[in-house]
């Protein structure tokens, strides 16, 4: 059965950026290097439209035979990860210039990789699910080696194919073993089968798989590497979209297609112990880091913890909190990665945290908009991150799982100070030499994600009760 | 409610703040060439601390002194069922009055001795009364913990950037101490308000948790306000802070953080967990008693001024605790009153060595000796804040020393011997401390052109001797406010 109709409610945003991808192909093919500073442009509308569309089909619904279902819970990550990528566009055309790689096929590349995003959001089978991780790992991979001529990319680019291509092997090595144990790859049914051994196997390896998307450890090795290698633009891309996606996916995938009591009482074990891990190896890990990219992939490894906290609260505690998580936690990465992009001296960018020394008395601007950043993301109160972070603790206490929250809080600590060191740097220190001027997609980045920190930590009443609906959804 | 007195005491210093910020981006910076700032920026903050001030007695006059529980009170919605929910009761109103007091008096102080990043301090410390001002209002759990962490931003970079050589050392240690207690507050607040299903203040004093959650509440909640007021063995953050801090950051620290740690175990241990309180009272009653002779005995060893008074302050916090742990209405109202008592006298005596500081730009006692002879003035007003935190009659330090420890003598007679062992040791270090850098012959040649108390340091000091002395002959002007607010934190311990 060919419904349109059907197939718009669910997938709409997808085949818009199915449609505009292999349009962008094709006018790449014809108009050639002038395709390039359009393309950008270009891209984050199409990621925007997808966006809104995601909201317009806010409720979702299930074609293709089961193969595709959305629900607004979904939906509320497709448009934090859409519209996040598409800002991680705009950010990118700037510094792409100045290195003289500003190439149509970046924004090409971006599309897909939001295509790969919204599949796997959309998906309610081990099959889509395959086919959304893989396009977005494949675009992943070209985008962290897209500055060719440098080798630190070209590494990353390595790195991250080789370790992907082998989470990506145990994923679907797990779903096949739930597929011969259960006899379906369809979320609905497997959800329905019973438990046997191989049937958890194959659910471990699914999880293993999950969590190197995810950057959560014992599978996060890749981060800092990745982060470090890949140029800045795309780190920027890469710490938000699709980690937004990649960990609701994360909790769809263990909420609705193994909620057995016995497969729970597994994977909840399992996702404690990855989310404990997680936060201890991000907080001690990034506190030798002098590399700011490198301790900002630390970070995101301790903040995937925090997330996987939630996730392990279960479906009915911890849905809604993941989602005020996530996003007060993509928010804030993706302005402090605006500030990585503002890091430029004499034509070079500077990556260490050194080089902000005195940055207060240089551009107090930056300097205070970076500060409500990272007070933000290491959910101090004073910023939106503060309510994700009161959030998982809330899902934590309230599934009953007090070591995993006085973990959080000690990890919280000695992650407070590798943030508060940055302050320091920028506050205390001697001024270091200016900053050359970026262009204002970064800078306005900057301070509107600064902006919307505190906003949303006095306006929260909506997002958070849209958060609880859509939650609620999820359960019935 | 007609008019939201209490937002706007809270909200005025970061109004002020903010236009200050504004001000200062519309006519750019204003840097000379020796770094120092235009001071104007100083009077401008000033004049929004003192602002402050005027609202907060207005604030005073509107409430009603009679009357128990929460007054002045104003609700908004925040978000799940959580209030910005504001109130004062007797305490907190006389914790709000040191807090807009003692703000203006500090940036007063700060006046010709901070030369560079004027506007950057003034900013902080109007933030930080905010935050301070909001933490005593908050009758919401979650807004209470808000502001009570806020606080700490400021102050971190109040000491990281204006404090002495291990400013940096001071600010990392002073802050990740008070964090990794709060933290483990914010998980009992969460679990509180899981099982309550209220977050607001009121409610949950009148809520009972079973036994064994009480327990494990009262002992996160100890955490953070233990870490914050500071009790031994965890007070280590505050000699240091000390130090570095600047004159009107360490006025401020002693004079009104350390209170929000005694403010919270009466606001939140005692009417929450009752049953645990009665269960830790020998605890607290023998780390307060360690704290008192422990601290007194290291304070009289110390060659740095202010590392002095710093210990001086947290054998002081140990009477607040023993009189708040003795459960007992003269206890608890001694404990109010040593609180207030003690932020008047220990910030008089941060300013007192702040006064030599400026001159000497050394804190050592022994760089001291003969200031009587070139600063008569000086040597009076310092003479009076030394008997008053010795705790000599006729001064406030005396009235809150005694009624605390006649409170602990009811509820534990040991206890309240070891403290009366502090009241000694407290004649001991400061009358040492008094001596070594007043009396006898002038040994410093550079003391021989030092200068008096100018009129800026006798603005600074002159209400802080006045209220001293105010409420060693007048104590009854406290008690009668902050009577209901003793009895309501005392209500669930005695009644169970």
């Amino acid at each position: 059965m060919f419904d349109l109709e059907t197939i718009l409610t669910t997938i709409a945003p997808e085949v818009l950026l199915a449609a505009a991808g292999l349009l962008g192909v094709t006018i790449g093919a014809f108009l050639g290097d002038r395709f390039n500073g359009l393309s950008f442009k270009f891209g984050a509308l199409v990621l925007f439209a997808a966006a809104v569309l995601a909201g317009y089909y806010w409720d979702g619904g299930r074609a293709f035979d089961g193969l595709v279902e959305t629900s607004s819970f979904a939906n509320f990550a497709k448009v934090v990860s859409f519209a996040c990528g598409g800002v991680a566009l705009l950010m990118a055309e700037g510094f792409l210039r100045r290195h003289e790689t500003l190439r149509y096929e970046y924004s090409l590349l971006v599309i897909f990789a939001a295509l790969g995003m919204g599949v796997i959001l959309s998906s309610a089978n081990f099959m889509t699910l395959y086919l959304g991780v893989e396009t977005l790992s494949l675009s992943s991979y070209v985008l962290a080696s897209f500055h060719r001529d440098s080798p630190r990319s070209a590494e990353a680019g390595l790195k991250y194919f080789v370790l992907g291509a082998l989470a990506s092997g145990l994923l679907l090595y797990g779903m096949s073993l739930v597929y011969g144990f259960s006899g379906s790859t369809s979320y609905e049914i497997v959800a329905d089968a019973e438990p046997s051994m191989g049937f958890l196997f194959g659910m471990v390896l699914m999880i293993t798989g999950l969590a190197f998307k995810v950057s959560a450890a014992p599978m996060h090795v890749w981060t800092p590497d990745v982060y470090e290698g890949s140029p800045s633009p795309v780190v920027a891309f890469f710490a938000t979209a699709p980690k937004m996606a990649s960990m609701v996916v994360f909790a769809i995938v263990m909420f609705t297609a193994f909620p057995q009591a016995l497969a729970f009482e597994n994977w909840q074990m399992i996702v404690a112990i990855i989310a404990a891990a997680s936060m201890i190896i991000g907080a001690f890990g990034a506190l030798p880091q002098t590399n700011l990219k490198r301790l900002l992939g630390y970070s995101s490894i301790a903040n995937m913890g925090y997330a996987l906290v939630a996730v392990a609260a279960g479906v009915q505690y911890g849905a809604g909190s993941l989602l005020i998580f996530m996003t007060a936690y993509v928010i804030a990465s993706l302005g402090l990665f605006g500030g990585v992009l503002s890091m430029r001296r004499e034509g070079g960018m500077v990556e260490d945290i050194n080089e902000l020394a005195g940055l207060v008395r240089r551009q107090p601007g930056l300097a205070a908009a970076l500060t409500v950043l990272l007070i933000s993301v290491s959910g101090f109160p004073l910023a939106f991150g503060f309510l994700g972070k009161l959030a998982v603790i809330q899902a934590g206490v309230d599934s009953g799982m007090l070591p995993l929250v006085i973990i959080l809080v000690l990890s919280s600590v000695i992650a407070m100070y590798y943030y508060l060191r940055i302050v320091k740097i920028m506050w205390f220190d001697e001024r270091a030499e200016d900053f050359e001027p970026v262009d204002g997609w970064v800078t306005g980045t900057v301070y509107l994600t600064a902006l919307i920190s505190v906003a949303l930590l006095i306006l929260v009443a909506p997002l958070s009760e849209l958060a609880a609906s859509v939650a609620a959804s999820l359960i019935s | 409610m007609d008019f939201a007195i209490l937002s706007a005491v809270t909200f005025t210093p970061l109004v002020g703040a903010i236009l200050i910020l504004l001000i200062k981006m519309l006519t750019g910076a204003q840097v000379r060439a020796d770094g120092s700032e235009d001071e104007r920026v100083m009077y401008a903050g000033l004049l929004f601390s003192i602002a402050t001030f005027l609202i907060s007695i207005v604030m005073f006059l509107s409430f009603d002194q009679s009357a128990s529980g929460y007054q002045l009170v104003e609700e908004m919605n925040w978000f799940q069922g959580i209030q910005y929910k504001m109130g004062v009761d007797g305490m907190s109103v006389l914790l709000i009055l040191l807090t807009t007091l003692l703000t203006p008096i500090a940036l007063i102080a700060s006046i010709g001795s901070i030369k560079h990043r004027l506007t950057e301090y003034v900013v902080s410390f109007l933030v930080l009364e905010t935050f301070m001002i909001g933490v005593f209002c908050a009758l919401d759990l979650v807004v209470f913990y808000v502001f009570f962490e806020a606080g700490l931003i400021p102050m971190f970079i109040i000491i990281g950037v204006w404090g002495g050589v291990d400013r940096i050392y001071a600010s990392f240690k002073f802050f990740l101490y008070t964090l990794l207690g709060s933290l483990f507050m914010l998980a009992a607040v969460v679990y509180m308000y899981l099982t309550a299903g209220t977050s607001d203040i009121a409610l949950l004093e009148t809520f009972s948790f079973d036994k064994g959650a009480q327990t494990w509440l009262w002992l996160a909640f100890f955490a953070s306000f233990a870490v914050k007021l500071p009790m031994w063995p965890v007070h280590t953050w505050l000699p240091d802070a000390h130090v570095q801090a600047p004159t009107a950051g360490s006025v401020i620290l002693a004079g009104i953080l350390l209170k929000m740690g005694g403010y919270g175990f009466l606001r939140f241990s005692l009417p929450m967990f009752p049953d645990a309180s009665v269960l830790f009272q020998p605890f607290v009653f023998t780390i307060s008693v360690i704290a008192i002779v422990y601290a007194s005995l290291v304070a009289w060893r110390q060659t740095d001024m202010k590392k002095l008074i710093a210990y001086s302050s947290v054998a002081h916090m140990g009477f607040v605790t023993l009189g708040i742990f003795s459960f007992t209405e003269i206890g608890v109202q001694g404990a109010v009153f040593q609180m207030l008592s003690h932020g008047l006298i220990s910030g008089a005596l941060f300013l007192i060595v702040g006064v030599v500081y400026d001159r000497m730009h050394t804190r050592d006692i022994s760089a001291y000796g003969g200031l009587v002879h070139r600063m008569p003035v000086y040597a009076t007003l310092f003479m009076l804040f030394t008997m008053a935190n010795v705790g000599l009659p006729g001064t406030s330090g005396f009235v809150g020393e005694i009624l605390t420890m006649v409170g602990a003598f009811q509820a534990n007679t040991w206890a309240a011997a070891g403290a009366a062992l502090g009241v000694i040791f407290s004649a001991v270090y400061m009358l040492t401390l008094y001596r070594r850098t007043v009396f006898g012959e002038i040994t410093n040649p550079e003391l021989e052109n030092i200068q008096d108390v100018n009129i800026k340091e006798l603005i600074c000091l002159i209400p802080l001797a006045i209220g001293t002395i105010l409420l060693g002959i007048l104590p009854n002007l406290i008690f009668d406010i902050t009577r209901e607010s003793s009895l309501n934190a005392l209500a669930q311990v005695a009644g169970g």
